[in-house]
């Protein structure tokens, strides 16, 4: 089973500008990732890993240096014209709020329409029910499509994010810190949305975040970065139980738990 | 063993010029602060934790109305003149805030920013103040603080930074201190130990904190005690083996319960239920703010 | 680097005491349409001929038939100021709006491209920046000749480098959104990017600036009028009122004052309007 999506030996510096001084060190440096058709990859790291460069560089935002980004069998970086712009429409990104998300001064529907547009995918008919659609699938009154973004609250607009990222049917959805600016309740609500949706849809993802908490809950495999390189990749169980690298063990220390998370769970309400 | 803080129903409201009354930000809370105790404030965002904590400093904005009563080391704070708050502030309570890069002046070496805060209470002289800046950056672990007291912050790291800014709060021995959210804009690694840089602090100096915070995590590592708030509302206060072993609120149990962190993997995590969400609170916020303009 | 759940939806949003920046757009707006209309509707409402010359009247007191006197050749001082609003007027604002559309597309190109695109569009802008307005346009007007159209073109590419700079600078700001980098994702060519999110968007700073310009822009044309190098005579200018009244200020202080007088108020008209939008669309003063 070929991967979706297999990122080799990936470089990538911000030069800085400068010809004098010190060079800084490298965004990526010699990153290797995949993706199974349909599994998530959580990507864990903190502010500086590269995460958020990796991520531009999947999608085909950002340029690397070198090494290749490889999205079914074919190499990102040779696409252009109408190659790219299905590769565009295949794999979408999902950012983390607040604000700089969806254009503020557009109503959320067209957001969600924006990719049917620039695809030109079916009449202006079909688009319009398509919007109600997706606002539908993801838990949004579609009432909302007309609001602006100022008006809808954290987890609304993210869900409009969700669905403006599903509207072009994309078999792999990069996440940048979804749910990271969100409230724990609303945390929780965006993330069992995304569970369903990809159970739903069989969509992989690539599961960008700082949180290992979370990225632990929802990923199928595990990759660890630190300073611009992959120190740990594994599926999700081993990587959380026996981490082999240093750094990984420090990030399972460092993450302050609820003392009672192991032993009881306090009664839960009923979920939705 | 007398109360540091006390907090007797108070209630703190923003007046909107001709707009419809909003919620109370803040709403009959009422807690005591032992001496030496960490006490930890967690909600969400709405919940007004934030508004809270910046009444007890004094620094609320001047549409803020304070109702109920807040004492410090039984002296009360509300209608206190802003020349009393001010010489309070710095000396006998002191607070730090979320972003340290925002709390120093990017121009200023930093150990003169600390030595500022000890000169504007105590006629002491600058080489003295210098010498207790450095001695504080190196208790709370600055490498080589002598030579580092020229930089400017941007020379150091976020977590250096958040100390410094610690440093600078603790410089005049601060019976209260307030942190509002210190450690969430640090990676996680260095939140840990910022979190045990506090605590050591508090266990050599007998400093008493009050921690505002939205994570549970925070809370469980450091807290004696913690009060859980939603919307403007203290729903429940506890020491901490006490909360985590058995939350009481249907709120407090639903957060513990969406905790990703504790649930098993790939489970559906259970949703706390409208009347308790921070949803819920924006919403009722935006109607009355349509049925507002709707009247006025 | 996390930051904190949504700022929270404090009562403060919802109750917030609103300022009033429309008392600033409505005061400017007022000035300026009032100037504007009586300058549109100059043959409707001057009480006299602004060219005609009478030596009977010269330096002549205002009475009701001449409400603002006559000038050293017995030309009515009202109907002047009137006419001479008309070119003051329109050259100002025909200059900054010529300004505003070269300085927009420059700008956005060099915010959001960056880099070579960046650097050269910038650093020619520069080199206009580099000499004073009046010299510049002086010397415009030395190499082209004087006239009005030559003020406009030389008051045009005087604020063009500053617009441009306000218009980059805002284009900057927006572009690092990540709807920005989301509508490429979604297959948005830069053109459809830069016309649909970053423009609309990025444009409120550089509105602001134009209408401060607009000030400036009027007392350059006054400027160059008093010089004799904008509005060519006979056609009646602001500046050139000045100029020739500056002789007889003692004898007859009215041929001086009421055309300052005017230029005064309509550069405070644009300075309000400005004033007002900035609070609007650049709060942070981006445009500074």
């Amino acid at each position: 089973m070929a991967d979706l999506l297999r990122v080799e030996h990936l470089r990538k510096s911000y030069s800085g500008g400068r010809p004098w001084g010190r060079k800084p060190p490298p965004a990526l440096n010699d990153v290797s990732v995949s993706v199974a058709r349909g599994r998530t990859l959580g990507l864990v790291g903190e502010s500086g890993s590269g995460k958020s460069t990796l991520g531009r560089c999947i999608l085909g935002l950002t340029r690397p240096d070198s090494g290749a980004v490889i999205f079914d069998g074919v190499e990102v970086q040779a696409l252009s014209g109408r190659a790219l712009a299905d590769f565009r429409r295949r794999v979408q990104p999902v950012f983390q709020d607040p604000f700089g998300s969806l254009d503020p001064r557009w109503p959320a529907g067209r957001s969600v329409r924006e990719s049917l547009d620039c695809f030109g995918i079916g009449t202006p008919a079909d688009r319009e029910r398509r919007v109600l659609d997706l606002f539908d699938r993801v838990g949004l009154n579609p009432a909302l499509a007309g609001r602006l973004p100022t008006h809808l609250s954290g987890g609304q607009r993210q869900r409009v994010g969700i669905a403006a990222a599903l509207a072009s049917e994309p078999e792999l959805i990069i996440a940048d810190e979804p749910v990271s600016a969100l409230d724990m309740s609303v945390q929780a609500q965006i993330l069992n949305l995304l569970m369903d949706l990809q159970k739903d849809l069989g969509v992989a993802s690539v599961f960008i975040s700082h949180d290992l908490g979370v990225v632990e809950h929802v990923s199928d495999e595990i990759a660890v970065m630190y300073h611009g390189e992959i120190v740990e990749t594994g599926d999700t169980e081993t990587v959380m139980t026996s981490p082999r690298h240093d750094y990984t063990r420090t990030l399972l220390a460092a993450i302050p738990r609820p003392r009672s998370s192991a032993p009881r769970r306090p009664p839960c309400p009923q979920p939705t | 063993m007398s109360a540091i803080l006390s907090l007797d129903n108070v209630g703190v409201r923003f007046n909107a010029a001709g707009a419809a009354p909003p919620a109370p930000a803040v709403d009959g809370v009422s807690l005591q602060l032992h001496r030496g105790e960490i006490f930890g404030i967690v909600g969400e965002s709405g919940s007004g934790k934030s508004t809270l904590a910046n009444a007890v400093m004094g620094l609320l904005p001047a549409n803020a109305a304070v109702s109920g009563s807040i004492r410090i080391n039984d002296r009360e704070v509300v209608g206190l003149d802003d020349e009393a708050l001010r010489s309070m502030r710095g000396d006998e309570v002191s607070m730090i805030f979320q972003d340290p890069t925002a709390s120093l002046d990017p121009t200023w070496p930093v150990g003169d920013q600390i030595a500022e805060t000890i000169r504007a209470h105590y006629p002491v002289t600058a080489r003295e103040a210098k010498a207790r800046a450095i001695a504080l950056m190196g208790e709370v672990g600055i490498a080589d603080a002598a030579a580092r007291y020229s930089d400017v912050p941007h020379r150091f790291s976020g977590g250096q930074r958040q100390r410094i800014v610690i440093a600078a709060a603790l410089a005049n021995n601060p019976q209260l201190l307030v942190a509002d959210e210190p450690t969430t804009a640090l990676d996680v690694t260095i939140q840990a130990q910022v979190l045990q840089l506090i605590d050591k602090l508090r266990r050599d100096h007998g400093t008493t904190v009050l921690l505002i915070t939205h994570d549970l995590g925070v809370v469980s590592m450091i807290c004696d005690r913690v009060g859980v708030m939603y919307g403007g509302k203290l729903l429940e206060t506890a020491t901490t083996e006490a909360l985590f072993a058995n939350p009481a609120h249907p709120y407090t149990r639903a957060l513990f319960a969406a905790n990703p962190a504790g649930a098993p993997r790939g489970a559906r995590l259970p949703v706390i239920p409208a009347e308790w969400s921070v949803e819920s609170l924006r919403d009722a916020e935006l109607l009355r703010a349509a049925i507002g303009a709707a009247n006025g | 680097m996390t930051s904190t759940a949504n700022p929270p939806a404090k009562s403060l949003e919802v109750g917030a005491p609103r300022r009033a920046p429309s008392r600033f757009i409505l005061l400017g707006s007022l000035i300026l349409a009032f100037l504007a209309l009586v300058a549109i509707a100059a043959p409707l409402i001057a009480p006299h001929d602004p060219e005609s010359v009478d030596v009977h009247r010269v330096l002549g007191a205002p009475d009701l038939q001449h409400p603002f006197g006559s000038d050293v050749l017995g030309r009515d001082v009202a109907s002047r100021i009137i006419y001479g609003l008309r070119a003051s007027l329109l050259v100002s604002v025909s200059a900054v709006l010529a300004s505003l559309i070269l300085a927009v597309p420059l700008g956005l190109l060099a915010g959001y491209f960056g880099r070579w695109v960046d650097s050269t569009i910038s650093r020619t802008l520069d080199l206009i920046l580099v000499f004073p307005a009046m010299l510049l346009a002086v010397t415009f007007i030395a190499i082209l000749g004087p006239g009005s159209v030559i003020a406009a073109l030389a008051i045009a590419v005087i604020y063009l480098p500053i617009l441009a700079r306000v218009m980059r600078t805002s284009t900057l700001i927006v572009a690092r959104n990540d709807y920005v980098a989301g509508s490429r994702a979604r297959g948005a060519s830069h053109l459809r990017v830069l016309v649909t999110h970053v423009a609309p968007n990025a444009f409120g700073p550089v509105i602001v600036q134009a209408s401060v310009l607009s000030a400036f822009a009027l007392q350059l044309e006054a400027g160059l009028s008093f010089l004799g190098l904008g509005t060519q005579p006979p056609t009646p200018s602001l500046g050139g009122m000045l100029a020739d009244g500056r002789e007889v200020l003692i004898q007859a202080p009215w041929v001086e004052i009421f055309p300052g007088l005017v230029i005064v108020i309509a550069v405070l008209g644009f300075t309000f309007l400005g004033e007002g939008l900035r609070r609007i669309f650049d709060p942070r003063g981006v445009g500074e």
